[in-house]
């Protein structure tokens, strides 16, 4: 049986819709919850898309962060379970505190959209096992508020640590520090990126396929005995 | 009925674009000296019950549970009848 990869829907969710396609696509079965779900209905991890949940009141994510089906992907994300955070997604799981430091308003106050190179730097996340360390892809961007800020010692941390998940290349579009696109939790079952590879998943639709392997990586971890 | 400000602002060391360009648009309309802007939040609450200790605890719980990020922000919380 595949595994089976919550996605979740928040009121302004945009690309709840792909993400779950891109889990298909990989060979999981999407499973779709909806942010008033008390619980993530036994699947084997979560992704968080991207959008403008709540319509990015407050700060983007905020509001999100307590809705009910948050406080199950917290708890589940503490024991283990793999969660992915994609742009809206991201922003969420740093206002839920799962993962360090915060996005803030683009340097350049423009929304950004374009095909942005990156390149992974750590591949012992649930999410990144299938890539290959120093690899370099070119996945769509679209964010207004996704510049990446923490103190200095937790940067340090983060790089310590191999907690880089990704770093813009050629250009940094939003004012990231250190070119961080995507970071993750200690454990590395939480991911939070903020350039969409549910996007780039198949050559019709995708700039590359590039991002598949975020979605295969996690599925070959559940299926290893 | 009792009264809760309070006012949200990125931390000094973070760099808050919409303030650089209100004050490139002072500049330009002529407002001659302007060294910066900083743009903040104010949230106004009103609570029913007095304006009390118990009051300022719980306005302070609303400004670090919610109202504020307090990795990018700091506040301030002011109550009044």
């Amino acid at each position: 049986m595949a595994p089976r990869i919550g996605v979740v829907t928040f009121p302004g969710s945009l690309d709840d819709r792909d993400a779950a396609r891109a889990v298909r696509l990989a060979g999981g079965e999407p499973v779709a919850l909806w942010h008033k779900d008390n619980s993530v209905a036994g699947v084997d991890a979560v992704v968080l898309p991207g959008g403008f949940s709540y319509g990015d009141y407050l700060r983007c994510g905020a509001i999100s962060r307590f809705s009910p089906v948050m406080a199950a992907v917290i708890e589940g994300a503490q024991a283990g379970l793999p969660v992915l955070g994609i742009c809206n997604g991201f922003q969420i799981l740093c206002e839920s505190g799962l993962l360090p430091g915060a996005l803030t308003r683009n340097d350049n106050l423009h929304f950004v959209c374009r095909d942005q190179r990156l390149r992974i730097e750590s591949v012992t996340t649930a999410w990144t096992s299938g890539y290959t360390a120093g690899q370099e892809i070119v996945v769509p961007l679209k964010n207004g508020e996704g510049g990446y800020v923490a103190d200095e010692r937790t940067l340090d941390e983060l790089e310590a640590e191999g907690r880089v998940v990704a770093r813009y290349l050629e250009v940094n579009p939003n004012g990231s520090r250190r070119d961080i696109a995507g970071i993750s939790n200690a454990a590395g079952n939480v991911v939070g990126l903020m350039p969409h590879p549910e996007h780039a998943v198949e050559p019709l639709t995708g700039p590359t396929t590039d991002g598949l392997a975020f979605f295969t990586s996690v599925l070959t971890q559940l299926v290893r005995p | 009925m009792a009264r809760v400000v309070v006012d949200v602002m990125l931390k000094p060391e973070i760099l808050d674009p919409q303030g650089q360009a209100v004050q490139g648009a002072l500049g330009r309309l002529g407002f001659a000296g302007v060294t910066s802007v900083r743009q903040g939040k104010q949230f106004v609450i009103d609570v029913d019950g007095p304006a009390d200790d118990a009051l300022r605890s719980r306005a302070d719980e609303m400004a670090t549970t919610l109202l504020a990020n307090l990795v990018i922000e700091d506040y301030t919380v002011q109550v009044a009848d």
